[in-house]
């Protein structure tokens, strides 16, 4: 029982670090522009293609793969933040959500056609593999890599968010907007930076996602829904609120899977609806 | 006095100018009859396609007249189906006409029941709750295999012939008949309700919610029962669907369904009835050629058309049509 208990939430939780990372750039943006976008499970998928065929055809190191996954995959997501997604910043939310959803479904065309539709596999460095012994019982490495990953993730953004000038724009534009603009800060710019180091995060939450769910060209539309769910019940442009939100979110998706494996996937749907129906701003949301 | 009854008159003049039947209105019907007799071999697939139309014509009304975006609009399709399909490969209630109301009365229930509670929120909140539903709905159907029969679908539904006369044939000949009757009679109630005047409110909360309680508008009571209707045709599009199917699997509660009639209707343009036809249509052609060629340039092709179609802004194929024609006008 006790041992039940603990690999609930110990994957809980380690599944809960991968959701965080993959999000938290997505509910910065939101909260910046509140720009409604599907696709911002594209920019971890390409991070996971990145690390895995590094790996693989170039024998590059698991780090330095994750690393030019992040660089790589923040570039191109300013490309594509100043030639599409401007375009539709004052557009209706509807045009937001179908012009994403069309983005996912190109990306994924391109990854099916590129690297086939069936997944590929993903070999661990050896000092990840195995288990950790952690006194009372052993962990999967991995896993407890994921969670060590996630909480130096949060300690840092929280200390940038609340303790630099960078931090304070970006709560300032988050908060309001016009008022933000109106005292000289180019949230517009403000926008673009947040944009790619959060499609960095996502690439790089991609990369570590591989060995706990696996990488195919459909993860980009597969696992969106939970990347959303972290935003909305968190909270638009709370990291805080994105933490909380993967942590209820990996847990639930954990316990339900683990207690009942037929209908397990239904409680984070419904807890999603009772949270946004009692919270529509979402846990840490404005209003 | 005088004042007040004039425009009362101008107003029921402008409401009896919008609804009054146009030429052109003829050429979709007249399309689907002849491609019925032009094209035999693919009567089947052409039931499927107004089973489509049917499905975005009860998404317009809610997404296009009251400006409610949903991302779970197929929760109602799949309920239909299920209901349909139950009913009979689990009770034996063969008839198939009191089994399609019975699909889009369950819609319809679920619709009023659960647009009483979404239909309070808006923005992001109420597009993640109505894809939370949806996927909800497929989940808990996983969970009540011993009814859904979850993934591997629900067998047995033997639809008994229609009117006692028509059976499901091979070729589905008199069930595109049925398909494109169904379809006719819920466009004309469409046509009814978009053009009243309760129509035209639900153009004012689409174009500013903010000012139509300001004028004395229920605005929450209208939306429950343009989203109730909508739910009720959907449903009758999931029964139809089960019924000519003889088979439903989870499939039918799926995001990609909701996304399916989402681009179908965007693609036809939103508001004008019309565009849920025309969408249709132009996303089977789309499906049937592109997806011969691979599945992979289908999808490619569905979104680059879809990102297409948005950049114009002018509201799908129709309103692009319109767009033009205004253009060519002006310049004569």
């Amino acid at each position: 029982m006790l041992h039940a208990l603990t690999s609930i939430l110990f994957d809980g939780l380690a599944y809960a670090m991968m959701l965080f990372v993959i999000s938290v750039g997505l509910s910065i943006t939101m909260g910046l522009m509140g720009f409604i976008n599907l696709a911002h499970g594209v920019f971890a998928m390409a991070g996971g293609y990145v690390t895995v065929l590094l790996m693989y055809d170039a024998g590059v190191p698991f780090f330095v793969s994750l690393s030019v996954a992040f660089v790589s995959v923040a570039a191109a997501s300013v490309l594509a933040e100043r030639l599409i997604y401007a375009r539709f910043y004052d557009s209706s939310e509807l045009d937001q959500v179908l012009m994403s959803i069309a983005l996912v479904f190109m990306a994924i065309a391109t990854c099916t056609y590129l690297f086939g539709p069936d997944p590929l596999p993903m070999q661990l460095p050896p000092y990840l593999k195995g288990q950790v012994e952690l006194g009372f019982r052993s962990f999967p490495t991995y896993r407890f890599f994921l969670i060590c990953v996630g909480f130096v993730m949060i300690a840092l953004l929280v200390l940038v968010f609340d303790k630099t000038l960078i931090g304070a724009r970006i709560r300032a534009a988050v908060d309001n907007r016009a008022m933000a603009q109106s005292v000289g800060i180019d949230v517009r710019r403000l926008f673009t930076l947040t944009f790619a180091v959060g499609s960095g995060f996502a690439a790089l939450g991609g990369g570590l996602a591989i060995d706990i769910v696996g990488l195919q060209p459909t993860f980009a539309i597969q696992y969106l829904v939970q990347f959303l769910i972290v935003v909305a019940v968190g909270g638009l442009g709370s990291i805080r609120g994105a933490f909380a939100a993967a942590l209820i979110i990996g847990i639930v998706e954990n316990a339900g899977k683990y207690l009942w494996p037929e209908g397990g996937g239904f409680f984070i749907y419904a807890i999603t609806v009772v949270l946004l129906l009692l919270r529509p701003e979402g846990l840490y949301g404005k209003g | 006095m005088h004042g007040v009854d004039s425009r009362a008159l101008q107003a029921r003049a402008y409401l009896a100018q919008r609804h009054r039947w146009r030429l052109g209105e003829a050429l979709p019907w007249a399309l689907a009859i002849a491609a019925f007799f032009a094209f035999p071999n693919s009567v089947f697939v052409g039931t499927q396609v107004l089973i489509l139309v049917l499905f975005a014509l009860s998404l317009d009304l809610i997404l296009g007249y009251a400006g409610i975006v949903t991302l779970g609009h197929a929760a109602f399709f799949g309920i239909g189906a299920y209901a349909a399909g139950g009913l009979s490969a689990h009770l034996g209630w063969n008839e198939p006409l009191s089994g399609l109301l019975f699909a889009g009365v369950c819609a319809g229930v679920i619709g009023v029941v659960s647009g009483a509670i979404l239909l309070r929120y808006h923005g992001l909140a109420l597009i993640m709750l109505t894809l939370a539903m949806g996927i909800m709905l497929q989940e808990a159907g996983n969970a009540w295999d011993s009814f859904t029969g979850g993934y591997d679908g629900l067998y047995g539904i033997k639809p008994a012939p229609l009117l006692g006369r028509f059976e499901n044939d091979l070729y589905g000949y008199h069930y595109y008949w049925y398909a494109l009757i169904v379809l006719l009679l819920m466009f004309l109630l469409s046509r009814r309700v978009v053009h009243s005047p309760f129509g035209a409110s639900l153009l004012g909360i689409r174009e500013n919610p903010a000012r139509m309680p300001a004028i004395g508008c229920a605005v929450l009571w209208r939306k429950i029962v343009v989203y109730t209707l909508s739910a009720f045709m959907a449903g009758l599009a999931g029964g139809l669907f089960a019924q000519s199917n003889a088979y439903v699997t989870l499939e039918v509660f799926s995001f990609a369904r909701s996304g399916t009639v989402l681009i179908v209707l965007i693609l036809g343009g939103t508001g004008r009835l019309y565009g849920a036809f025309l969408g249709g249509a132009i996303y089977y052609l789309l499906e049937h050629n592109l997806a011969k060629l691979s599945p992979e340039f289908w999808q490619f092709g569905v979104g680059l058309v879809l990102l297409g179609v948005v950049s114009l802004r002018h509201n799908g194929l129709l309103g692009l049509q319109e767009h033009l024609l205004q253009r060519i006008r002006r310049r004569t």
